[in-house]
C-alpha cells in the first residue's frame, strides 16, 4: 500500500485459540512494583503465535 | 476502535482489538479519521480540498487509498469491534491457580526513605523477619496450588530482604530441591535498596536469581533526597559502586536499576541518563504513589512536563541505539508479535487470584499494595485462601470492570491498570487511577513511536 505501511504485529483475536496458556511472567513480578501494564511482558510459548 | 497519534514525525494509527500497528503518510492519516463517518465521494472532496497545493494528491490516488484502507478493514486490522467481552466473563469462574508469590523476607529496612509506601519496610506493623520454615511452607503452598503451571516466580521484597540473607539463600536452595521431585521451575527475583550487596550476594543472586531489581532514583541529589539512612546520610555513595558491580556482573541480562520519580524531580530522564552514563543499561523509571496531599505528589501542572520527558526519553533510546549504546526501559519493552495474549491482555498483573504476597509470618494478601491493610488477608500459606470474597473480587477486577476504560484505547496494553493504585485513588480495585492512566497512555504512544521507528529504519 502506498500511504500505508502494516507493522508485523500479534493477531489477538486469534490468541483466543492459541493463547491462554498461563506460563508466562506475573506483570509486576519483574520490574514496577506500582504500575502495572501487560504490554511489555513476553508470550512464553514459542510457536502458534500467529 | 482506532487511536490515531502524531509522535516524532510519524503518523500513527493502532487498532485495539485486532493489535495491528500502521505508520500512514498524511492524506491516509486524515482519510482514516473521516472514514467511518463520511461517504466515499465526501472524503475526495474534503482531501482534495485540504490537498489542493499538492500535485501528487489526486482524485485517482485518494480513492485507491480509501480502497486500502476498506481493505485492512475487510482484514480486520482496522476498525475492528470488541470480540472479548465474553472472555471477560469467563475469567470471572476461571481456577484457583496460583502461579506467583511476593515473599516479604524482611518488614523492616536499613533506609528510612520518606516517600516509602511500606513505611519504612514495615507495612504499617510491627519490623519483622520471615524464618526459613515460613519460607518453605510458601514455596510448598506455591507448588501445591499452581496447577498444571510449570513456570513459578517467587519474589524476594521487603523492607530490605538483604537483612534476611540467609533465609533467603536457603528458601532458594530448598526451591532447588522441590524442582526436582515436581518438575516445577523457579524463577526467583531479589529487589534491593543495595546497602549490604557484597560479592556473596552477587555470586549466589548471578546463580539463583531470574532478575535482580536494584533500587536507585538517579542522581545523587534526587536519589539522597528521599533515600537516606536512620541517620540521615545519603544512601548514593555507599550503594552505586556496589550496584554497578553488581549489574556489570550480570551482563547484560536479568536486572533493573529501578527508580521512583515525584513532583521533585519531573525532569526524571536526566535520572535515567546519569544511571545510563554510569553504564546500567537496564532501566525502569516509576511515578511515584501517594496521596494527593503529599508534598512529592505529582500535579497537574506536572503533566504536560512529564509527558514531555517521556518523548525526550523516546527520542534519545532511538538514538543512543543507532550509536550501538542501547539502553532498555521497562515501560517501553513491547514486543509486538510476539507479545502477550488477549488472555493475559484481560486479565491483567494477576493480583488477588494467581499472584499474593506472603507476609514474614505467613498471612496472604492480594499483593505487596495491600499488606498490612486487613479488610483484604486472604488467609495463610498453612490454611490456604479462606477470604473468598476477597478473591472473587479479584477475579471480576478486569479491564471490562471498570466503565472508565470502556472507550480508552490503551485497554488491551494496560489490561485496566493497578488495582491498588485503583484503590489508593478511589477506595475500590475496580476504580481507575486517572493520572496514571494519562501517563500510562503517553508511554504507550512512546514505546509505539519506537517500533514504528525500528520498522521505517529497516
Amino acid at each position: 500500500m502506498k500511504r500505508i505501511q502494516t507493522l508485523e504485529t500479534r493477531d489477538l483475536e486469534k490468541s483466543v485459540k492459541n493463547g491462554g496458556c498461563g506460563e508466562c511472567q506475573t506483570s509486576c513480578q519483574s520490574a514496577c512494583k506500582t504500575s502495572c501494564g501487560v504490554a511489555n511482558q513476553p508470550c512464553e510459548k514459542k510457536t502458534e503465535k500467529k | 476502535m482506532i487511536h490515531q497519534y502524531k509522535l516524532n514525525g510519524y503518523n500513527i494509527v493502532l487498532d485495539v482489538y485486532s493489535g495491528s500497528v500502521h505508520v500512514v503518510d498524511e492524506v491516509a492519516y486524515d482519510i482514516i479519521s473521516m472514514f467511518e463517518q463520511k461517504s466515499e465521494d465526501e472524503i475526495v472532496s474534503a482531501i482534495l480540498e485540504k490537498y489542493k497545493d499538492s500535485p501528487d494528491v489526486t482524485e485517482a490516488e485518494v480513492r485507491e487509498c480509501i480502497g486500502d484502507i476498506a481493505e485492512l478493514k475487510a482484514q480486520k486490522k482496522l476498525f475492528t469491534t470488541d470480540p472479548y467481552a465474553s472472555l471477560a466473563f469467563d475469567l470471572k469462574s476461571k481456577s484457583n491457580v496460583i502461579k506467583a508469590l511476593c515473599l516479604h523476607v524482611a518488614h523492616t529496612c536499613n533506609l528510612n526513605c520518606s516517600y516509602c509506601f511500606a513505611s519504612q519496610g514495615k507495612y504499617k506493623g510491627e519490623r519483622a523477619l520471615m524464618s526459613l520454615d515460613v519460607g518453605k511452607r510458601a514455596l510448598d503452598f506455591l507448588i501445591e496450588n499452581s496447577g498444571t503451571r510449570t513456570n513459578l516466580e517467587v519474589d524476594f521484597f521487603g523492607g530490605e530482604p538483604l537483612m534476611n540473607w540467609d533465609v533467603v539463600k536457603d528458601i532458594v536452595r530448598y526451591g532447588r530441591e522441590l524442582e526436582k521431585t515436581t518438575g516445577k521451575h523457579f524463577r526467583f527475583t531479589l529487589t534491593t535498596n543495595g546497602v549490604l550487596v557484597d560479592d556473596d550476594v552477587i555470586e549466589f543472586s548471578n546463580r539463583e536469581m531470574h532478575n535482580v531489581v536494584m533500587s536507585i532514583d538517579g542522581r545523587r541529589e534526587v536519589h539522597d533526597f528521599y533515600r537516606k539512612d536512620y541517620a540521615g546520610n545519603g544512601s548514593y555513595d555507599r550503594i552505586i559502586p556496589k550496584f554497578q558491580k553488581f549489574a556489570k556482573s550480570r551482563g547484560d541480562t536479568g536486572y533493573y536499576v529501578r527508580g521512583t520519580y515525584t513532583h521533585r524531580n519531573v525532569d526524571f530522564t536526566n535520572d535515567l541518563f546519569h544511571l545510563a552514563d554510569l553504564g546500567f543499561t537496564q532501566l525502569s523509571m516509576e511515578p511515584v504513589v501517594c496521596a494527593p496531599t503529599d508534598p512529592e505528589a505529582l500535579t497537574e501542572e506536572d503533566f504536560p512536563k512529564l509527558c514531555e520527558q517521556y518523548e525526550i526519553l523516546a527520542k534519545e533510546m532511538i538514538r543512543r541505539k543507532k550509536e550501538g549504546k542501547e539502553i532498555t526501559f521497562y515501560h517501553y519493552m513491547i514486543d509486538l508479535s510476539h507479545g502477550p495474549c488477549i488472555y493475559k491482555r484481560i486479565s491483567g498483573c494477576g493480583s488477588g487470584t494467581e499472584y499474593m504476597a506472603v507476609t514474614p509470618w505467613g498471612d496472604l494478601y492480594p499483593c505487596h499494595q495491600f499488606v498490612g491493610d486487613e479488610k483484604y488477608l486472604m488467609g495463610n500459606i498453612w490454611d490456604g485462601v479462606k477470604n473468598e470474597a476477597v478473591r472473587d473480587e479479584f477475579k471480576k477486577c478486569n479491564v471490562y470492570s471498570r466503565r472508565e476504560c470502556d472507550d480508552c484505547w490503551a485497554r488491551l496494553y494496560c489490561s485496566g491498570g493497578c488495582a491498588a493504585n485503583a484503590y489508593h485513588a478511589t477506595g475500590k480495585i475496580t476504580g481507575t487511577y486517572e493520572y496514571g492512566c494519562r501517563l500510562f497512555r503517553k508511554r504507550m504512544e512512546c514505546a509505539i513511536m519506537m517500533k514504528v521507528a525500528e520498522a521505517q529504519d529497516k
